[in-house]
């Protein structure tokens, strides 16, 4: 179909006004939302609450709520999400070589070095947090 | 030339308990089971329960002893976090495969004809969903639905295999062998009563039952069991999509011819998937312990018209009334509607299935009002078979209604409450 469509003309009122495809005609019937924006794997997103105050550093305050996207790699420096001692634990991780630690946001808390016979699983990336006010 | 078919059978491990295992890690390698509705039976059990000696479908009080002296987790059903996990994995799937039969809340059949590599692609989506949802699944593969059940159970049991089993890959000789070493009781559909008569003919193993005489197994007992010998001979008797005979939920769903907007015809459709799956229920005698309701635009639709969601309720006490399971369904219903979307499906499951004989009464429930409850159905039954279905019908009405269960030891509903979320701890 060729811009000299006549039914275009008919159908499209503002590409008619405006002489000219407005890039805004895409996002006409748009509304924000929200679910859009924080949650890129439907499936495999879950919202957790958090409890303590390790993660202070890191803007993340005790009842905060934290996104965790289980598709996103985890990757050195991400903030995630731990299985260990058969608990859920929010750390950031620090990969180096095959050193493997959790690091938490508030000089009160050592870091947590990951040996081999530790029972530690990574059980999500952390991708937001909303904090209300 | 034909592509061969090809079937794959995708079923979670021990689905309920790797669900409360999700978000409870402490549960980690510990025996534990999960009960039916008003703590009755056990419904699932970790490979720990199992290799304790706990049997399937055993009524919790038989086994008190035991869960003391081994310590045995026990949990209340949690119908809203096993009805989410359920839909995210069946979600997951359906993009592995072109079509998709969900056949219960933890398994589905995917269509794997031309597909090359079968093994490596049972093995992503075993990892996918691990990944993802946490949950872990074996895949089952072969020429026919039956032969991929057969598939699957192999799958579990032989841990070399890393979940994922393909019968097609065997040599003629080594699917004899696989046959010989099971009970004719492991192939799909063929229940205690029939391994029973079976046996009396001396057809014990799935080998025996493989090499049967066909005519003589239509004569003895039904064309029914005479294809399950021919589907294990790998000749394709049950299509995609045709509709499995459902024990453990039972579906009933469909697609609107137009799209449908208001939450006025969303109820009605609803209702009247209700009273199709309700007498579905009464015909197979079973109670249904909780439901699900869900409705979806078309799936091609863009991404910002497109809403797909699931409710689950469970119920007070397990039922096969109309009345109360479409008052149930309009109820869940109500609370997923968004306006303003192109409804293009909806449907109704029943869940957590029992056998009408262990009705159990639940403190709210007296006897008088059961068998009234009972009477009514048995009258509209009777009055649609004889005058045509629809005869009689329910003015469907939703009501606001806190349904309560007994369950003593109920996990929190971790992916379906704000109030209830998984904690991470800051330690």
């Amino acid at each position: 179909m060729s811009e000299n469509d006549p039914s275009l003309d008919v159908l499209n009122e503002s590409r008619r006004s405006a002489g000219f495809p407005s890039p805004a005609d895409d996002y006409l019937e748009l509304k924000l939302d929200l679910n859009s924006l924080l949650i890129k794997h439907r499936e495999a997103t879950f919202f957790l609450r958090v409890e303590g105050d390790s993660m202070i550093g890191a803007g993340i305050h005790s009842g905060d709520l934290i996104i965790v996207d289980r598709a996103v790699q985890a990757q050195h420096k991400k903030v995630i999400v731990a299985v260990l001692d058969g608990e859920l634990l929010i750390r950031r991780l620090s990969l180096q070589g095959s050193d493997v630690s959790l690091v938490a946001e508030n000089c009160e808390y050592p870091a947590i070095i990951v040996s081999e016979s530790t029972a530690f699983e990574i059980w999500g990336t952390v991708t937001n947090v909303i904090h209300e006010l | 030339m034909v592509e061969a078919e090809r079937f794959a059978l995708i079923d979670c491990n021990n689905f309920y308990v790797s669900c409360e295992r999700l978000f409870n890690p402490k549960l980690e390698g510990r025996p534990v089971v999960v009960l039916s509705n008003n703590d009755g039976c056990v419904v699932s059990r970790s490979s720990e329960a199992k290799d304790l000696g706990v049997k399937m479908g055993v009524p919790l009080f038989k086994i008190t002893e035991l869960v003391k002296q081994k310590s045995i987790v026990t949990l209340s059903s949690n119908y809203a976090l096993y009805g989410d996990l359920s839909e995210r994995i069946m979600s997951i799937l359906r993009s592995f495969s072109p079509s998709q039969e969900i056949y219960s809340i933890d398994e589905c059949f995917l269509d794997f004809s031309g597909v090359n590599d079968r093994v490596a692609h049972g093995r992503l989506i075993r990892q996918s969903i691990k990944q993802q949802v946490g949950v872990p699944v074996c895949v089952g593969i072969a020429a026919t639905k039956t032969l991929a059940k057969l598939a699957n159970a192999t799958a579990k049991k032989r841990t070399e295999c890393g979940g994922v089993f393909d019968i097609s890959a065997l040599s003629q000789s080594e699917r004899l062998d696989l046959f010989a070493a099971a009970p004719v009781g492991d192939v799909w559909g063929i229940g205690r009563k029939l391994v029973e008569r079976l046996e009396n003919i001396g057809i014990r193993t799935v080998k025996d039952f493989h090499d049967s005489d066909l005519e003589k197994m239509k004569e003895l007992f039904s064309v029914v069991v005479e294809r399950s010998v021919r589907e294990l001979r790998g000749q394709s008797c049950l299509s995609m999509t045709e509709i499995a005979p459902v024990r453990k939920q039972i579906l009933s769903s469909r697609s609107f011819g137009t799209y449908v907007y208001e939450l006025s015809d969303l109820e009605q459709a609803v209702a009247t998937y209700m009273a199709t799956a309700a007498l579905k229920l009464r015909t197979d005698e079973s109670l249904a312990g909780a439901l699900q309701v869900f409705i979806k635009t078309n799936r091609f639709a863009a991404p910002e018209d497109l809403y797909s969601q699931t409710a689950t309720v469970t119920l007070k006490t397990p039922t096969d009334d109309s009345i109360q399971l479409v008052k149930a369904a309009i109820t869940a219903l109500r609370q997923i509607y968004k306006k303003g979307y192109a409804y293009q499906k909806a449907g109704v499951s029943l869940l957590d299935l029992s056998s009408i004989n262990e009705r159990q009464l639940s403190l709210f429930q007296s006897e008088a009002s059961v068998s009234r409850s009972v009477k009514i159905m048995k009258l509209m039954d009777a009055t649609n078979s004889t005058m045509g279905r629809g005869t009689l019908y329910l003015a469907a009405e939703g009501q606001n209604h806190s349904w309560q269960i007994k369950s003593n030891f109920k996990s929190p509903e971790y992916t379906t409450s704000w109030k209830e979320l998984p904690i991470a701890h800051a330690k």
